[in-house]
């Protein structure tokens, strides 16, 4: 089970950063909501695999470990607002801009 | 304790400046011309007269691992500064309020002249070298500023740019010296510093420390080679130029040459340094003063040899030396401020500057003549007037000194020609000013000013001649007090006018008689000036050096920054996989022996699942609906995937997030259709790939290794104190609002500000809207399904319902406020989505801001509580309550924490969504067809 997950997140970061390096805003975008994604379960999982043993008090011991999980509990919330800033930085670069490219300008273009 | 209200008061007085402006411009000047005047009365009430018992001493640790203390100390040398930098800034307010044009409110102008007062205070008073140092590098910032004031002309730009880089680099240079200092005193107290002189003087690291001690004094007090900077900050406003460029910050470096002179002086290395370029700068300004035809640049190049006469007299390290050193800083800031005040009122009324143009204004203003003319002849030196004594002294002590030998007579020789050349500038700016002839081609018919603006050149001018009557009545208290601050003990010295038939005064007389005689030859003198005049000055060498440096460091960024988000990317992604493999070269074994978790059937399904949609997205990111669903799909995944392993808070997290994540897209995917396929090179996609597969490679290595090793986490403290410390049997929910506290406060604080930051972007933001579609679609009519408006409808309150079970429950089971807040936000966006913004709004006041700042507040006052019992913050009280009906209900203080958070995210997740909702809305040239009203 280690190596599946292990592979997953693996594969969630090659394909996140491949999109990253695209010449589009709005694949960017996608490509960080892929590598949060993996950074989450990595985060997640640095607590190691358990099944059925929820940090709830009242089951009844032993559980897993909850300090990852309320770390990343935050990093999903903060990383949806910070997806939303990517995608609004973009819709203003759109506007300022006129296009949605951030590959740099391009030969016989000002700046 | 006046000690801090001397320099708090102009500082509050600037602070208060932008507002008095707004009640007018009277206001303003009483509003700054009462903070300097109430702080000159406080220094004269508490310090006059001046004792050792009265000496003054307040100290605080600020930050004491560095040695850094707030520590402040009047002296007799600090009350000398004190007195001239507050009253000389009290004229120049008056004379300000003026001379700056009636359409100037002055707040601004106030605020920095005072920012820069407090600056100039905190130097003169500062106990500890590094808090001295802070302030000093305020006044280089707050005269870039000043400079600047008009910042649409490029002359004042560029003045002020110089004047900001020269006194920045010396602040530099200072602040490495009083570190090496610090270093060999052992303390950067003052008066620690101070007592041991012989120590610092011995030390081996002696030559350096005075080396960049005198490199950022020389800049500030603009000494040549590094005296450019003075003459382009004329661009500044006259009264700035009066004050900061004449009477007060450059004699910021002359006041360091004396606060250290107990420590630093009386060294060969001092005397030649310090000694030879003062001279030279006497000389180099003395001389060049004379052939500038613009009369502030007179002024400046006047100011610049005037500072290095009393550069030259503290570096012959005498103590009468010192002495007329500090007199004539006295002197020359009043002569000066009134000159520079006159230029101003002579510039204002012939609307140049150029003395080859004005010449005769004794005709149109005799009063304003009259003043500028005392003023000047005391810059020259004439007998009864204070210019006259300092100098004098001057003179007497080139002669008396004893360092050069053989070389004696060179120094009274120099001082002499120095002499000379100020007295043939001073008749120039009186005889070409206010005589020789009729002016040529004025832009304005002068005429004598209105006498308010002339209050300030009177006082100073009647201070020349007070002064340089009554020497001994008026001044030598002060100047007494300042000796001993310097040297610890008063030297016999006498200020008398008459010291019969002597050298000095001969010297004198040769220098009056000289400097008339330069004057009469003075055309034939630019003549052989022009002619001669070396072509390279320090100020070209600078600027080349500057234009250079830039030009080498754009070459530079333009070589790998192309501004390209991709290239950023690629550097930041190849540089961070190969820091994290870096290890795992080193034959670390992945395998960190753990047993591995059998696989189930379930588990590898959701992993293909998974696998193809996140290949999917990469694969159909042009089809930009579709690349969406296929990320929807990898977070369902890794949402089952919590599920699965023990994590059923994130679960539910992850599950709202993705619903508000996908709504967020979807909206933006209306601005952001795409566009043509974009070719992407062979060579561009090969690296691409490579970047992606060794990156992914790197992680799914580094979290193999992770997982198999076994670890012991620090958690069991929290498993096990949850319910006895918290009051929660949800561990995970009580670190976020209890244990960890402090971070979900910082957290939710960084979604108010990212909320913040996307309500500005958005604001007045036009974007085109698209015609059409995906593949030339056209867009549904009917904007809002009436079924999906019917079916929302009663589901709020429903939804509503859940959230605040989910919040309540929180604490004991899977929920809080995160997953709340993002339920509850959910459900109100989803009415915006059915039935439109305007239908919405009516019933639904928009309210985010309240309910994010209020979620902060109330998180944090809740923290704030726990102070009040005494607690440190944030510290969590558990109640336990008696219902009835509902029996025993635990009431944990760390509720109301949750709630601040639930408060946040709602409101956050509104904002977001609504202000881009209405990003569409707003601009579709036709409103959208309204849903049909159902009640």
């Amino acid at each position: 089970m280690e190596i599946l997950l292990a592979s997953v997140i693996g594969l969630l970061v090659a394909c996140g950063v491949y999109l990253v390096l695209r010449a589009r805003s709005f694949s960017v975008v996608l490509g960080i909501v892929l590598i949060s994604y993996a950074t989450n379960l990595f985060l997640f999982m640095s607590g190691r695999l358990v099944t059925n043993r929820p940090p709830l008090i009242t089951e009844g011991g032993p559980y897993t470990d909850p300090l990852p999980q309320a770390l990343v509990l935050t990093a999903i919330v903060i990383g949806f607002a910070m997806t939303a800033f990517v995608l609004v930085l973009a819709l203003r670069a759109r506007g300022e801009l006129g296009t949605d490219r951030v590959d740099g300008p391009r030969r016989g273009e000002k700046q | 304790m006046f000690l801090v209200w001397i320099i708090l008061l102009p500082l509050l007085g600037a602070a208060l400046s932008p507002l008095a402006a707004q009640r007018g411009r009277g206001v303003a000047a009483w509003s700054a011309g009462s903070a300097s005047g109430l702080a000159l009365a406080l220094t004269l009430w508490q310090a006059l007269p001046l004792t050792a018992d009265s000496e003054a001493h307040i100290s605080w640790s600020w930050i004491p691992q560095l040695g850094l203390n707030l520590s402040l100390r009047l002296d007799g040398l600090a009350l000398l500064f004190v007195i001239l930098v507050l009253a000389i800034g009290l004229l120049v307010i008056l004379y300000a309020h003026y001379y700056l044009p009636k359409s100037d409110r002055l707040g601004r102008f106030y605020a920095l002249l005072l920012l820069f007062q407090t600056a100039m205070l905190g130097i003169v008073l500062s106990d500890n070298l590094l808090l001295l140092l802070l302030f000093w590098e305020l006044t280089s910032l707050s005269s870039f500023l000043l400079i600047a004031y008009h910042p649409h002309s490029s002359e004042a730009r560029k003045g002020a740019r110089t004047s900001l880089i020269v006194t920045a680099a010396g602040g530099l240079a200072l602040m490495a010296g009083l570190l090496l200092l610090g270093h060999i005193a052992g303390s950067f107290e003052l008066s620690t510093v101070l007592a041991s002189g012989d120590r610092v003087r011995e030390h081996e690291l002696y030559f350096p420390t005075l080396l960049l001690i005198l490199l950022g004094a020389f800049t500030k007090s603009a000494q040549f080679p590094l005296h450019f900077w003075l003459p382009k900050a004329m661009a500044a406003p006259t009264p700035v130029s009066a004050y900061l460029h004449s009477a007060t910050m450059v004699k910021a470096g002359v006041f360091l040459l004396a606060r250290l002179f107990p420590v630093l002086a009386e060294t060969e290395a001092w005397f030649y340094l310090v000694g030879g370029v003062g001279l030279t700068t006497l000389l180099f300004g003395a001389y060049t003063a004379l052939f500038k035809h613009d009369l502030k640049g007179l002024l400046a190049y006047s100011t610049i040899s005037h500072l290095g006469l009393i550069t030259l007299l503290f570096g012959l390290g005498t103590p009468l030396g010192a002495v007329a050193g500090l007199f004539h800083v006295v002197n020359h800031a009043i002569f000066k401020a009134s000159l520079f005040m006159a230029a101003g009122i002579i510039d204002h009324e012939t609307g140049t500057r150029d003395m080859r143009r004005i010449n005769g204004l004794w005709k149109y203003m005799p009063y304003t003549a009259t003043l500028a003319m005392v003023a000047a002849a005391a810059m020259a030196g004439v007998p009864l007037l204070n210019g006259f004594l300092s100098k004098e002294m001057f003179f007497a002590e080139t002669v008396h000194h004893e360092w050069l030998g053989a070389l004696d007579w060179l120094l009274p020789t120099a001082a002499t020609l120095a002499g000379v050349f100020s007295v043939a500038y001073s008749v120039r700016f009186i005889h070409d000013v206010f005589f020789n002839g009729e002016p040529i081609n004025l832009p304005r018919s002068p005429r004598e000013p209105g006498h308010r603006i002339r209050i300030p050149v009177e006082v100073l001018v009647a201070l020349c001649i007070v002064v340089g009557v009554m020497p001994g009545q008026t001044v030598r208290g002060l100047l007494d007090a300042a000796v001993t601050g310097v040297l610890g003990e008063v030297p016999y010295y006498s200020l008398a006018l008459w010291h019969g038939f002597s050298l000095p005064m001969l010297m004198s007389l040769v220098a009056l008689t000289g400097g008339v005689v330069v004057y009469v030859l003075r055309y034939q003198l630019f003549k052989l000036h022009d002619r001669w005049l070396p072509r390279v000055s320090s100020e070209d060498l600078f600027y080349r050096f500057s234009r250079g440096i830039l030009r080498l460091a754009r070459r530079f960024m333009q070589s790998f920054d192309n501004r390209s988000l991709q290239r950023y990317l690629a550097w930041l992604i190849a540089v961070a996989a190969i820091t994290a493999a870096a290890p795992l070269t080193n034959g670390v074994i992945l395998h960190g022996g753990a047993d591995l978790m059998p696989i189930d059937g379930v588990s590898l399904a959701a992993a293909l699942i998974l696998a193809v949609a996140a290949i999917a997205t990469v694969r159909m990111r042009h089809q930009r609906i579709t690349a969406l669903i296929m990320t929807s799909l990898v977070g369902l995944i890794v949402t089952l995937t919590f599920v699965h392993f023990s994590a059923p808070d994130l679960a539910l997290t992850q599950l709202s997030v993705e619903v508000v994540t996908t709504i967020l897209l979807l909206l933006v995917l209306y601005f952001l259709p795409g566009g043509e396929r974009l070719e992407i090179s062979p060579l561009r996609r090969v690296r691409d790939l490579l970047l992606a597969g060794s990156s992914g490679l790197v992680v799914a290595l580094l979290a193999f290794g992770v997982m198999t090793r076994s670890h012991t986490p620090i958690s069991e403290f929290f498993l096990e104190n949850a319910k006895p410390l918290g009051g929660g049997s949800n561990v995970v929910n009580v670190i976020l609002v209890d244990f960890r506290g402090f971070d979900t406060l910082g957290e939710i604080t960084v979604l108010a500000i990212a909320a913040a930051g996307i309500f500005m972007l958005l604001r007045g933001l036009h974007l085109p809207l698209p015609e059409h579609g995906f593949g030339r679609r056209q867009w549904a009519v009917d904007v809002h399904p009436l079924i999906m408006a019917a079916v929302s409808r009663p589901l709020l309150p429903l939804a509503l319902l859940v959230s605040l079970f989910l919040l309540l429950r929180g604490h004991n089971a899977p929920g809080g406020g995160f997953i709340a807040g993002l339920v509850a936000g959910t459900a109100l966006i989803l009415q915006h989505l059915a039935s439109g913004l305007q239908w919405t709004q009516q019933r639904m006041k928009r309210r985010y801001f309240t309910l994010i700042g209020g979620g902060v507040l109330l998180a944090s006052a809740t923290g704030l509580a726990s102070l009040l019992f005494g607690r440190p913050f944030l510290t969590s009280a558990v109640l336990h309550l008696e219902l009835p009906l509902i029996g025993e209900v635990e009431l944990a203080s760390a509720m109301a924490f949750d709630i601040g958070v639930f408060l946040t995210v709602v409101g956050t997740v509104i904002l977001i969504l609504e202000n881009l909702g209405r990003l569409s809305t707003q601009q579709s040239a036709q409103p959208p067809t309204e849903p049909e009203e159902m009640r």
